[in-house]
C-alpha cells in the first residue's frame, strides 16, 4: 500500500514535475472523489427544484469563466467581448438545432467551434495591440456582435428569438432541472479537467509567459500571435459551449442578455474568484450567481414591506449597487479574490496553533 | 443640398457633446493613465445634481450651475483619494475593473435616487441664442454648448501652458517617476486631475441633460461612445477629443441619414476597430505604443 503524503513543512520540489502537480497529497484526491460522488449522486435527488436551479445555472456560468480566465487570468488579454461570445455560441446552438436538426451531442461542441472561430477573429487585433488598447478592441468588438445578432434578421430572427425543442440523448428527452443537471455538471467536469491539465502543458505555460511579460517571451521563441490567437479560441470555446448549453436550458435565445454587463460581470467573477486559477473561476461564478439570488429574495421581501413597497423599489438598482460593491471591495481587499481566501483559511488550519 | 446641410450641422453639433464629454475622460488618461469606465456615470451625476439644485433646492441658474461645479469638483477628488489612490502601480485590469464596479455603483444609486425615466430641465436659456440662417437651424441649446466648450478649451489650454499645476500635470503624464524625482507632488496631481476630470464631465453632463433629457442609461450609453471619440483624436490630446467628437458625430449622422438609421449607433465602433489596427495612436495622440 503506498504510503500516506502529507503537507510538508517546508517546500522541497526537486523537479518540476513535482511543482506541477495539482494534488500535493492524496487527501485533497480523496477530497475530490467524494466531492464530485456528492454532486453527482446526492446533490440532484435532495435539492428542491429552485435550487437545481441555480446550480444549474452557476454550472453553466462555471464553464465561461472559466474560459474568460484562461484568456485574462492566465494569458493577461483583457477581453470586454464575452458575453459576446457566449451569445455566438448560444446563437450557433439553437440555429444548429433548429434550422439544421443537429442532435444536441454535436451542436454543443460545434457551437463552441464556431464560437471559437468568432472569438478568434476578434482577437486579431491582439497581434497590433496590447493593454488598454486591446480592452478597447475587444468593447468594440462587443458592440458589433451584439448589433449583428440583432440586425441578421434572417438568421437570427432579430428581436424575435429562437425557440430551441427540448433535446433528447440516446431517447433520453432532457426536460426537467434534474436530467439538465447530468448534463451540464458532467461539461463542467470534464471541461474544468481540460482546462487545468492544459494550463500545465507548454500552451499553458507560453500563456503564463506572454502575461507575465510579453517581450520576454518572444525573446524566448514563444510566436506570441499565435498563442493570443490560441487563447481566444479556447477561451471563446469555452463561452460557445456554456452559451448553448445555456440556450438548451432556457429553451428561447434571445439577444438581449449577451450585452456588454454580461460581459463585466464575468470579468467582475473572474476577478472575485482570483486571476489565473480554475477553480478560483468556479468560486466567482458560485458567488456572483448567489449575490443575485439573494438580493433577488431580498427585494422581494422588503416589496411587501409597505414603507418600501410605496417608494417602488426594485431589483435593478440595488443590483447593480451591490454588485459594483463588491467587485471594488474585492480589487481594494483581497485582490486576488475567493481563491487566495481559501487558501489562507486552509494554511491557517493546516498549521494550527502555531502562527507559521 | 439642404438634407446634406442639415444633417452636417446636425452631425457637428452632435460631435461637438460627444468632444465635450470626452474631454475629461481624456484629462484623467493623460495625467493618471486611468481608462475611466465610469465616465458616464460622471456624466449623469453633474446632470442630476443639477436637476436637484434647480428644482428640489430652488437655486436660481447660475448659483446652480456653480454649485454642481463645486460639487462636481469634490466629488473626483472623493474617488481618486479612496478608490484610485490604493491602486497606483496595480496591474492594468484591477484599475479598468474598479472604475466599471464604480460605474456600476453610481448607476445603482442615480436609479435608486431618481429612477429610470426621462427628466427634463425646466426651461432657462435665452431666446437671442438661437441662430437662423437660410434652412440652418441652431437651437439656443448648441450655441450655448459651443459657447461653454471654448469657454473650458481656451482655459485648459492656458491652464496647461502657463499655470505650475498644470505644468505638473504635464510632467507626470510624461513621465511620472522623473516627475516624482524632481519633486512633483504625483498624488496631489492626480487628485487634481480627477477633480478637474469630473467637474468637465458635470459640465458636459449639464449640456447633454438640456438637449436629450436626462435618464442614467443614455448618459451612461454616451460614456462608451466615448472609446471611439478619444482613439480616433488620440488618447492623450484634449484638442484632438474635440476633433474626434466632431468626426464621429458626423459620420454617425451621415450613415444615419443616407445608409439605415440601425447602423447608426454602431458605425462609431466599426471605425474604432479600423482605427485601432491602422493607427492607435489616433490623429494627435503621443506616439508611444508599443507593439507585440
Amino acid at each position: 500500500m503506498k504510503k500516506f503524503r502529507f503537507h510538508p513543512c517546508g517546500n522541497y520540489h526537486e523537479r518540476y514535475s513535482q511543482e506541477l502537480t495539482i494534488f500535493e497529497t492524496d487527501f485533497g484526491r480523496f477530497w475530490l472523489c467524494i466531492g464530485i460522488l456528492f454532486l453527482f449522486f446526492v446533490l440532484p435527488f435532495v435539492s428542491s427544484p429552485y435550487f437545481l436551479y441555480v446550480l444549474n445555472t452557476i454550472g453553466i456560468i462555471s464553464i465561461a469563466a472559466i474560459g474568460l480566465n484562461i484568456l485574462i487570468g492566465f494569458t493577461g488579454q483583457i477581453s470586454l467581448g464575452h458575453g459576446a461570445f457566449i451569445g455566438v455560441g448560444a446563437y450557433a446552438a439553437a440555429i444548429l438545432a433548429t434550422s439544421l436538426g443537429v442532435p444536441f451531442l454535436l451542436s454543443i461542441p460545434l457551437a463552441g467551434l464556431i464560437s471559437a472561430l468568432v472569438g478568434m477573429i476578434f482577437g486579431i487585433p491582439s497581434g497590433r495591440l496590447k493593454g488598454l488598447y486591446l480592452t478597447i478592441a475587444t468593447l468594440a468588438g462587443q458592440i458589433i456582435i451584439e448589433y449583428v445578432l440583432i440586425h441578421w434578421e434572417s438568421l437570427t430572427k432579430g428581436t424575435m428569438g429562437i425557440t430551441i425543442p427540448r433535446p433528447n440523448i440516446f431517447g433520453f428527452k432532457l426536460d426537467n432541472d434534474q436530467s439538465f443537471f447530468f448534463v451540464i455538471f458532467s461539461c463542467l467536469v470534464s471541461m474544468t479537467w481540460i482546462a487545468t491539465n492544459v494550463m500545465r502543458t507548454k500552451f499553458g505555460r507560453a500563456f503564463i509567459a506572454i502575461r507575465d511579460n510579453d517581450r520576454a517571451a518572444e525573446g524566448m521563441g514563444i510566436p506570441i500571435f499565435g498563442y493570443k490567437l490560441l487563447s481566444f479560441g479556447i477561451s471563446s470555446f469555452y463561452a460557445g459551449v456554456a452559451g448553448a448549453l445555456w440556450a438548451y436550458y432556457m429553451i428561447s435565445v434571445t439577444s438581449e442578455p449577451f450585452n456588454l454587463g454580461l460581459s463585466v460581470e464575468y470579468i467582475a467573477m473572474v476577478i472575485i474568484g482570483g486571476l489565473g486559477s480554475i477553480t478560483g473561476s468556479i468560486y466567482g461564478a458560485i458567488f456572483i450567481t448567489f449575490l443575485n439570488e439573494i438580493l433577488r429574495i431580498l427585494t422581494d421581501i422588503l416589496m411587501n414591506v409597505g414603507v418600501f413597497a410605496n417608494a417602488g423599489l426594485n431589483v435593478a438598482p440595488l443590483r447593480e449597487f451591490f454588485f459594483g460593491m463588491a467587485i471594488i471591495m474585492f480589487i481594494l481587499f483581497e485582490p486576488r479574490g475567493l481563491a487566495e481566501v481559501w487558501r489562507i483559511i486552509r494554511s491557517h488550519f493546516r498549521l494550527w496553533p502555531f502562527p507559521y | 443640398m439642404s438634407f446634406f446641410l442639415q444633417l452636417l450641422i446636425n452631425g457637428l453639433s452632435i460631435g461637438f457633446l460627444y468632444g465635450l464629454s470626452a474631454m475629461g475622460f481624456v484629462m484623467i488618461f493623460k495625467s493618471s493613465s486611468v481608462l475611466n469606465f465610469a465616465h458616464g456615470e460622471l456624466l449623469a451625476l453633474g446632470a442630476f445634481f443639477f436637476l436637484a439644485m434647480i428644482t428640489w433646492a430652488q437655486l436660481p441658474i447660475a448659483v446652480a450651475f456653480l454649485v454642481t461645479l463645486v460639487g462636481c469638483f469634490i466629488l473626483g477628488f472623493f474617488i481618486e483619494r479612496f478608490f484610485l489612490r490604493p491602486l497606483i502601480g496595480e496591474h492594468l485590469i484591477y484599475v479598468i475593473m474598479l472604475t466599471v464596479g464604480l460605474a456600476s455603483m453610481f448607476k445603482g444609486i442615480m436609479l435608486l435616487v431618481w429612477g429610470g425615466n426621462l427628466q427634463t430641465y425646466p426651461e432657462f436659456l435665452p431666446k437671442f441664442l438661437s441662430i437662423q440662417w437660410d434652412v440652418i437651424n441652431i437651437p439656443p441649446v448648441y450655441s450655448a454648448a459651443i459657447i461653454i466648450g471654448m469657454i473650458f478649451l481656451i482655459l485648459f489650454g492656458i491652464f496647461f501652458k502657463y499655470s505650475s499645476q498644470g505644468i505638473f500635470m504635464r510632467s507626470v503624464a510624461d513621465n511620472q517617476k522623473a516627475a516624482l524625482s524632481l519633486g512633483v507632488h504625483v498624488q496631489r496631481v492626480f487628485a487634481l486631475s480627477w477633480a478637474i476630470a469630473a467637474l468637465v464631465a458635470g459640465m458636459s453632463g449639464i449640456v447633454l441633460g438640456v438637449i436629450n433629457g436626462i435618464n442614467v442609461h443614455d448618459l451612461s450609453a454616451i460614456g462608451l461612445k466615448v472609446f471611439p471619440v478619444v482613439i480616433l483624436g488620440g488618447l492623450d490630446s484634449i484638442g484632438g477629443a474635440i476633433i474626434g467628437g466632431l468626426i464621429i458625430g458626423v459620420l454617425e449622422t451621415f450613415t444615419g441619414g443616407y445608409l439605415s438609421p440601425s447602423l447608426r449607433d454602431v458605425v462609431p465602433y466599426i471605425i474604432l476597430v479600423f482605427i485601432l489596427m491602422v493607427k492607435p495612436y489616433g490623429l494627435f495622440g503621443l506616439k508611444e505604443i508599443e507593439r507585440v
